[in-house]
């Protein structure tokens, strides 16, 4: 393996690394800070505490969404909640096990010093949104509350309702307009980033595409953040936001940096089956509801016959007729192992024919056990002795209701159903990517003065994410990560004065984006941008989805070539450059995805071994769980794309563990 | 199902704007209405005519970017309910429906159905935060907060800031909108610190945008898909009032 | 500006003098629905003739009805300005289909409503006013001159009507005018709504049995006096 990447990970003891690297770096002194500009891409968890942090430190930064309002980034939507090390509940939490709970979920393939890097800045997250005035929940004594998420048996894990992720993006954006109305930060909506500018080796600005009026923008700084979150979109359906894409990042590798582990994405077990062709996205039941929920599906394939062809109802199912498969397979943490597993054992049920919906593509979620026992314990507390059945359902669906109660009204708009009185039905669908730009420990790509955090870097999560972890990892780099690390960088830039968009590397940039556009806008083809989309996230669902093999593998990248040429011929984008033109936007980020799926169809095929998200077919155990390879593959891969006309060339970084042994995943 | 569309057109080929009738045959009732719209603009780019142009992004009814007005009202007919949470199941074969964007003098069109809300954005930028820099904050227990009044600044907390409840108004006024947002920070004592200065910057910019003043319609809250309370507009002037007569601040 | 110029120009202070103003007037409605009803004891007249006269020439009612008037106009003017703002912040583009979930008839229209009952106020000071201080003379009692106009029928149809008009001005004004205060919060939303409906129907209502009554001659007070030794 020629090339060895260095994550630049600094000496000392595991849990000392951190304290003692952030006490001997660089730092920036305020006068200098003043003169020193930084531009943040992106207004999501990540994106805006970063930008109100250095804002707040006293840089000048300039920060970009192309949503109208920066409150709209797709962060908002995390309804679980938010991991934190607090042991508020005295049940054996630490920093180290939250430590060691992510590296085991990531399947032993992230960095061991992120990682516990980020179980001890965890704590000062919560600290930090409590005094922004984040509403988390409360119990009656007026202290946080907590609830349990897959992969771990501590209640460590803080919520807002089902809108965790809304009330931190409240508080991160609100943090964020404070510094904008100081002025030291400079907010640019709609505004879509489309190149990356390197000058002399360093990123210093970025081309952005005015997104009213269509106008290509420059802007120049001292340092780059891109914070612009996950590219689940490249499967077309996802429970991502329907404008959720990889350009920026997309642009960042084409100019040099390095994608990561692209292969390792994550299918979320409990999503709102598909319904028909026309459907857009997909929408998550949040994990929180497999504390409570029991998911089955009929043990006779004639049942599950029954049920799909509409002739039996879930409830019509005896007891003994039901296979809890996961409580069956993984008795210790039964309905709460990680997501990749639940996930698989989901497919693997449907596959054998045990599926619900008529797709055959569900299995079902049962809130009874739950109810009944929320509603025993609740009338008990209201001292009645001997309550009748219908008393006790009553009082367990309020129960219900109050944990749960936003969740299970979005599934009842979106299906009709009740969950209340039938089971839900669920199917796994793509959730998040824990693959991306590649950085090192300062979250700083091969170039220099580039730093890419939240989704859309690689670091913390290996090849599967635990729940309520995504968030914890935006926030830690935007608010405790990033502010000190990029001082290592800026501190040798004090001398540099204000960079002059009006050079060369600017010019080129732009003409480069510029051209992309015409192209699209002169092809007058007879497909829609969506058309493509949809059919390119077929290929990548089918092939490089929840199993994938190297047959599989190999005949989806040809595919999907066929397809990209297509679309550059026969795309048709309405309209014109100068205006509002979202089919426009639409082309040039389903493009990306063209070339992302390509190398991450390239990494699956490379990766020999399954682990977390990544299964291989060919490498599984006789019970068919992943079959790890850690001797050939305890590494990160990270992809240098060199055009569409040439191989992806591998760079690697090995991945060394001192503080926890490699040992192979067992949740049963 | 069969739908007659009637849909708001402005900006390019439309130039000050007028309404589109458009035929609709292939709607079904699982669909939601965005995906309706999504099939009627396939429709359209198939016939090489420009698709209609709304916003729209999580299409979960949380990030607040989805805004149309559905036969008179924001967000169409469901109560509590975005755009985009909406199904078809809720109309009928052969129903004909019409489509505006949120009108208002300080949400101007930019194109068809989307309009710019960046004065919402002002209005929290006048004063809607707690000035707490990162890194300054004490543990997260150590301000005990009694259960229902954190649930109090939660219901405030759960807006969206879609602006419906402007588009709503007969006096487009953003009050539902500010009055969440002060609400939810005066019931935290994080928040009471600063609560006098907080609601007198966040009413003068919302008065500085355009808004209309708010004549106690109800109509905000009969359309606010989060279903936020006017209680909020109670609160929000009680502390307009105590901000002004409080003495350190004359 | 100074901070108190800036808070009055201010949305919420323009509403402030709405309720103000509103409610103040409400308080003198009440006060002056209990003097007419003086009207209607089977005396001729006498009791209210005595509460006139006393009125007259007291020095503190001069100040409250000046009070009164600076009320009236400033709650007419501030109506009529709000409203046209309003209305300007709704922008050029109107809605071609508006629902009006959520809201009453009586809120939508407290401009014209207030419109009217302005008028209405004119029509009244005329008649009555107006006679009273520059027209009557000697030996006509106010009872006797209040009698004959409500002999007439289209007097009376008109001073009912407008009590009409006056009644949904209440139903949304004062519970509209708490709301404004800060003070319809929680359970006192249901206090406020119910005594503004109580308010909005009984204070009209007895307003326009003062007129229908005497047209009929019907007189079933007791005696009662507001001022003691009137
Ligand atoms: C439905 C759902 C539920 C989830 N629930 C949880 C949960 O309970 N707990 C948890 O921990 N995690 C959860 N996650 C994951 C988590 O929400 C995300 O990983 C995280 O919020 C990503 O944050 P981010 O800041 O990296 O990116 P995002 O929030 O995606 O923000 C991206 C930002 O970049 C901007 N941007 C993108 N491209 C460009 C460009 N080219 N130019 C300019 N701006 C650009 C966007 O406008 C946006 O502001 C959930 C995810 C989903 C899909
Ligand atoms: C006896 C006479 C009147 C009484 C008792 C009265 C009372 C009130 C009250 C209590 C309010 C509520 C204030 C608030 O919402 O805070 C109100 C509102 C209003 N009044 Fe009057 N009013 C009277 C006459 C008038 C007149 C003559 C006008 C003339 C136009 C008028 C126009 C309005 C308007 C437009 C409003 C609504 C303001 C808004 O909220 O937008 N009123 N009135
Ligand atoms: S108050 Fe309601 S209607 Fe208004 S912006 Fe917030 S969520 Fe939307
Ligand atoms: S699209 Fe996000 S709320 Fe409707």
């Amino acid at each position: 393996m020629a090339n060895i990447l260095n994550g630049k990970v600094p000496p000392g003891s595991i849990s000392d690394k951190w304290v003692q690297y952030k006490s001997t770096m660089n730092l920036v002194a305020p006068n200098n800070k003043r003169n020193i500009e930084v531009i943040v891409v992106g207004t999501g968890l990540a994106g805006a505490s970063a930008a109100a942090s250095l804002g707040e430190l006293g840089y000048k930064v300039k920060c970009f969404t192309f949503h109208d309002s920066p409150r709209r980034a797709h962060s908002i939507a995390a309804q679980g909640g938010i991991n934190a090390a607090k042991n508020y509940r005295n049940d054996g939490d630490s920093v180290h096990r939250l430590f060691y709970d992510t590296i085991k979920g990531g399947d032993y393939r992230s960095r061991e010093a992120n990682v516990h890097r980020l179980a001890e800045v965890s704590v000062n997250i919560i600290d930090q949104a409590v005094a922004q005035g984040v509403p988390f929940a409360r119990e009656y004594g007026g202290l946080l509350d907590n609830r349990s998420f897959g992969g771990v048996q501590v209640s460590r894990t803080f919520y807002a309702r089902g809108q965790t992720g809304q009330q931190l993006l409240i508080g991160a954006y609100q943090a964020l307009s404070r510094q904008i109305s100081l002025g030291s930060v400079e907010m640019y909506n709609r505004h879509e980033m489309l190149d990356l500018v390197i000058v002399d080796g360093k990123a210093r600005g970025i081309i952005a595409r005015n997104l009213i009026n269509g106008k290509l923008e420059r802007f120049a700084a001292h340092a780059v953040v891109v914070a612009t979150g996950g590219y689940g979109n490249v499967f077309y359906l996802s429970t991502n936001a329907m404008n959720s894409n990889v350009t920026a990042a997309w642009k960042t590798v084409k100019r040099g940096a390095l994608m990561a582990n692209p292969s390792f994405t994550q299918i979320h077990p409990t999503c709102i089956p598909v319904s028909g062709d026309y459907q857009s996205k997909l929408t998550l039941m949040s994990e929180s509801l497999r504390n409570d929920g029991r998911v089955w599906v009929p043990k006779k394939l004639e049942d599950a016959k029954a049920i799909r062809e509409g002739r039996k109802k879930a409830n019509d199912i005896a007891e003994e007729d039901r296979d809890y498969f996961l409580e069956r397979r993984y008795p210790a943490f039964g309905n709460l192992v990680p997501r990749d597993v639940a996930s698989r054992a989901a497919k693997t049920e449907c596959d054998k024919g045990h599926g619900v919906s008529p797709t055959g593509l569900a299995v079902f979620m049962d809130f009874a056990s739950a109810i009944h026992r929320y509603g025993k314990s609740k009338a008990h507390n209201q001292g009645m002795h001997n309550p009748d059945e219908a008393t006790i359902v009553k009082l367990g669906e309020e129960v219900i209701a109050e944990k749960y109660g936003n969740l299970f009204d979005i599934y009842n708009k979106i299906t009709g159903d009740n969950p209340y009185k039938t089971p839900m039905k669920i199917y796994p669908a793509v959730h998040y990517t824990m693959g991306g730009v590649w950085v090192d420990y300062n979250l700083e790509t091969n170039i220099p003065g580039l730093f890419v955090i939240g989704e859309a870097n690689f670091s913390d999560h290996g090849a599967n994410r635990l729940g309520a972890s995504a968030l914890m990892q935006g926030l830690a780099d935007g608010y405790f990560v990033l502010p000190y690390t990029i001082g290592q960088f800026l501190a040798n830039d004090i001398r540099t004065p204000k960079i002059d968009p009006n050079q060369p590397a600017f010019d080129a940039a732009e003409e480069n984006v510029r051209k992309q556009i015409e192209h699209f806008l002169s092809v007058k083809g007879s497909q829609s941008v969506e058309s493509f989309h949809r059919r390119l996230g077929r290929i990548i669902w089918d092939y490089c989805g929840m199993s994938r093999s190297e047959e599989g593998l190999k005949k989806a990248r040809k595919m999907l070539r066929e397809l990209r040429e297509e679309f550059y011929r026969d795309v048709y984008v309405p309209g014109s450059n100068n205006e509002y033109n979202p089919e426009l936007e639409k082309a040039i980020r389903v493009a990306d995805f063209f070339e992302l799926g390509e190398v991450m169809i390239v990494d699956a095929l490379h990766r020999n071994e399954s682990c977390g998200g990544h299964f291989r077919e060919e490498y599984q155990t006789e019970e068919g769980e992943a079959l790890r390879n850690d001797a050939d593959y305890a590494f990160v891969a990270a992809w240098e794309y060199k055009g569409w006309d040439q191989d992806p060339v591998l760079h690697v970084e090995p991945l060394h563990f001192e503080a926890v042994e490699l040992k192979t995943r067992s949740y049963k | 199902m069969k739908l007659t569309l009637k849909i708001w057109r402005q900006g390019g080929e439309f130039g000050k704007g007028k309404f589109e009738t458009y035929q609709m045959n292939n709607a079904n009732e699982h669909m939601s209405f965005l995906e309706m719209l999504d099939v009627l603009n396939d429709q359209l780019i198939s016939e090489k005519k420009t698709p209609v142009a709304f916003e729209h992004d999580c299409r979960e009814g949380i990030c607040g970017t989805c805004s149309m007005v559905i036969n008179g009202q924001p967000h169409g007919p469901l109560k509590g309910t975005t755009t985009c949470q909406l199904h078809m199941r809720h109309f009928k074969d052969g129903d004909t429906i019409v489509i505006e964007p949120f009108r208002a003098q300080a949400f101007p069109v930019i194109r068809d159905l989307v309009v710019d809300r960046s004065a919402f954005d002002r209005i929290i930028q006048a004063g809607g935060y707690i000035s707490v820099s990162t890194g300054q904050a004490q543990d997260a227990n150590a301000i005990p907060i009694e259960k229902d009044v954190a649930a109090r600044a939660f219901d405030a907390a759960a807006c969206i800031g879609c602006g419906a409840c402007v588009a709503a108004c007969p006096n487009a006024s953003a009050m539902l909108f500010t009055s969440a947002k002060v609400t939810h920070l005066a019931m935290l004592p994080q928040g009471q610190v600063e609560s006098h200065k907080r609601v007198k910057a966040m009413v003068a910019q919302m008065d500085e945008e355009g808004f209309g003043m708010c004549s106690n319609y109800g109509a905000c809250e009969a359309e606010c898909p989060k279903e936020i309370s006017v209680s909020n507009i109670a609160l929000l002037n009680r502390e307009y009032l105590n901000a002004n007569l409080s003495r350190t601040d004359f | 500006m100074n901070k108190f110029s800036q808070f009055l120009h201010s949305s919420l202070g323009n509403k402030l003098l709405m309720s103000f103003t509103g409610l103040f007037l409400i308080l003198f409605l009440v006060v002056h629905l209990i003097g007419n009803l003086q009207l209607l004891i089977p005396d001729q007249g006498e009791a209210f003739n005595a509460y006139v006269r006393i009125m007259e020439k007291n020095i503190l009612i001069k100040v409250v009805a000046y009070a009164l008037y600076i009320a009236i106009l400033l709650h007419t003017y501030k109506g009529i300005d709000i409203t046209l703002r309003n209305r300007k912040a709704r922008g050029g583009q109107r809605y071609a289909v508006k629902a009006v979930s959520g809201t009453t008839w009586a809120s939508r229209n407290m401009a014209l409503l207030g419109s009217l009952i302005f008028i209405f106020i004119g029509v009244h000071m005329s008649n009555f006013w107006y006679k009273f201080k520059f027209g009557h003379h000697e030996g006509t009692e106010f009872y006797t001159m209040v009698d004959t106009s409500f002999s007439e029928l289209w007097i009376v149809v008109f001073y009912a009507l407008a009590q009409i008009v006056l009644a949904y001005h209440l139903l949304h004004g004062f519970q509209s005018a708490f709301q404004t205060l800060g003070l319809r919060d929680g359970n006192y939303t249901r206090l406020f709504k119910g005594i503004g409906a109580g308010i909005a129907v009984g204070l009209p209502l007895l307003f326009a049995i003062i007129p229908i009554l005497m047209y009929f001659d019907i007189h079933p007070m007791p005696d009662f006096r507001v001022f003691p030794g009137q």
